[in-house]
């Protein structure tokens, strides 16, 4: 199977601080790929660059036949239209309503009759089950609510690829498995590829087809989700035992607590 | 030491090119990004009445009371020359060369253009405008255009407005209240007030005050830090310089005009 995006020799890195290095990472066509990680390991940046927000510093990111370059904005803003991006926190627009959220993409990107736009926004709404709040603003609606509105939005154009930011950040256990059921059946219904950046182990091994664990920003391990459970990579036990110990170390690197308070080391 | 020196100030006028640059591109974009506003008028229209429209009520108590006071300080001056007929032109002259543009800009400066920073900036730190240019939708082609034109065509509107009321305000203190003739204080009023050089010099000023106020105010809200810090920082700077900037340009503009 062709991959979607192709990831090579990525390197990215904030000043001095390095964020991504020698990334490589395939996104099959039709498929939902995780990609796990600690907070700070890379991963949003992993999205923000595909979707060229984010100009690497080197390595290539090629999404179908085209690569991703931020400095040619009217090719970027043309890829763009074949991708759906759901934000962490939804991202609505607030002067808005549910209603006009959905609508927003269509009402820029096509010539489509109010009527046609109408009964789109109402199918897409229905979808994630929000039909019937269609009228409502942001501002009425729970951080669940506003996830699964946000994702109407992504697919309103009907993407190729959808890209989740964690979806799962701050939800209750209902809407939580409600988000995963809807992202993996989205992703078949409309036949896209989709990228879920979580550190959530339960839904995303639920839906993944495939996980990338990011620690550092380099992959660590990848593999399906059973061969991820079955991983004796320290990284991923720990990520996956949620354990307190392990190579994720509780302190940030730096001078240790004896020689911030001037204390001498017995040998 | 003197290495020293030149790093101390280099930092800073570095960073002072840096935003002046960054400042241009985003104006030329915003000027770019604007030719097809045309056709969605709307967008602009509907900007027009949010930052207007609401704008109105205070642009119209304030160029009353400004005419208030001008109505009384141009009387006790000009009696004392014994030229109080001369009420209505000296009170038309200030509000269409100076005041009016002028107050106007520093009220919208005020009541619009913080508004419009903050909106932008919690637009910014709320990801809308990212989720905005992931839709393929450039920010400064949907929201910064519009309301960059709508402030632009706004501000002469409310300094029209404006001195159009502080004339009223005059006219009440000065005829109504103090007893000037009324046929001197209109009569004045229109042989001496000339419509090229007093009224469009002046409509003239307020469209230039439209284009730095509002392009301060939007170009605030776009490079403020995505925090509400950032973006009460951001606000604060909006008035600051849109204060100091219209002043500076009324001067500029003064000597240019009336020289």
């Amino acid at each position: 199977m062709s991959n979607l995006v192709e990831i090579r020799n990525l390197q990215f890195h904030y000043g001095e601080r390095p964020i991504l290095s020698a990334l490589e990472m395939d996104f099959p066509r039709g498929k939902v790929i995780a990609v796990m990680g600690g907070s700070g390991s890379g991963k949003t940046t992993i999205l923000r660059l595909i979707g060229g927000q984010l100009q690497a510093q080197d390595g290539t990111i090629k999404v179908g036949d085209e690569f991703v370059d931020p400095q040619r904005s009217d090719d970027l803003y043309r890829l763009r239209r074949k991708m759906g991006m759901l934000f962490q926190h939804g991202a609505l627009f607030t002067d808005m309503s549910v209603f006009d959220n959905v609508a927003f993409p269509l009402r820029e990107h096509t010539d489509l009759s109010e009527q046609m736009i109408r009964d789109l926004v109402l199918m897409k709404l229905h979808a994630v089950g929000l039909r019937n709040a269609a009228a409502l603003k942001p501002a009425e609606i729970s951080g669940g609510m506003a996830r699964r509105v946000a994702l109407a939005r992504a697919i309103a154009l009907d993407p190729e690829l959808i890209m989740y930011d964690e979806p799962f950040a701050g939800l209750d256990p209902i809407s939580m498995g409600m988000t995963a059921n809807l992202i993996r059946k989205l992703n078949d219904a409309l036949g896209s590829t989709s990228i879920l950046v979580s550190h959530d182990v339960h839904e995303s091994f639920s839906i993944a087809d495939y996980v990338y664990f990011l620690s550092s920003g380099a992959i660590v391990a990848r593999g399906t989700p059973a061969e991820m459970m079955a991983s004796t990579h320290p990284y991923v036990r720990q990520f996956v035992d949620a354990a307190p110990e392990g190579p994720v170390p509780f302190h940030y690197p730096g001078a240790s607590l004896a020689e911030d308070l001037g204390l001498e080391v017995r040998s | 030491m003197i290495a020293t020196f030149l790093r101390a100030i280099g930092r800073p006028v570095r960073q002072w090119l840096d935003n002046v640059g960054f400042a241009t591109r985003i104006f030329f974009a915003i000027l770019r990004a604007s030719g097809g506003l045309w056709r969605r008028f709307r967008l602009v229209s509907t900007q027009i009445h949010f930052i207007g429209n609401y704008s109105l009520l205070l642009i119209a108590v304030a160029g009353l009371f400004v005419g208030f006071v001008l109505g009384l300080q141009g009387y006790y001056t000009l009696n004392k020359y014994g030229s109080e007929q001369a009420l209505g032109l000296l009170v038309a002259l200030s509000l269409t060369r100076e005041l009016g543009p002028v107050v106007t800009a520093l009220l919208f400066a005020g009541r619009a253009g913080t508004s419009l920073t903050a909106e932008i900036g919690l637009m910014k730190a709320g990801e809308q405008l990212a989720a905005m240019e992931m839709m393929a939708v450039d920010p400064l082609q949907r929201i910064l255009a519009p309301r960059f034109w709508a402030g632009v065509i706004a501000m002469p509107l409310l300094a029209a407005i404006f001195s159009a009321v502080g004339i009223i305000g005059g006219y009440i203190v000065g005829v109504q209240m103090i007893g000037v003739d009324e046929g001197a204080f209109w009569s004045q009023m229109q042989g001496g007030v000339d419509v090229w050089n007093d009224i469009l010099n002046g409509v003239l000023k307020s469209v230039v005050f439209g284009f730095a106020v509002t392009f301060i105010a939007l170009y605030q809200g776009y490079q403020a830090q995505p925090t509400p810090e950032g973006v009460a920082r951001a606000t604060t700077r909006t008035v600051v310089m849109a204060s100091l900037t219209v002043l500076g340009l009324d001067f500029l503009l003064t000597a240019l005009m009336f020289s």
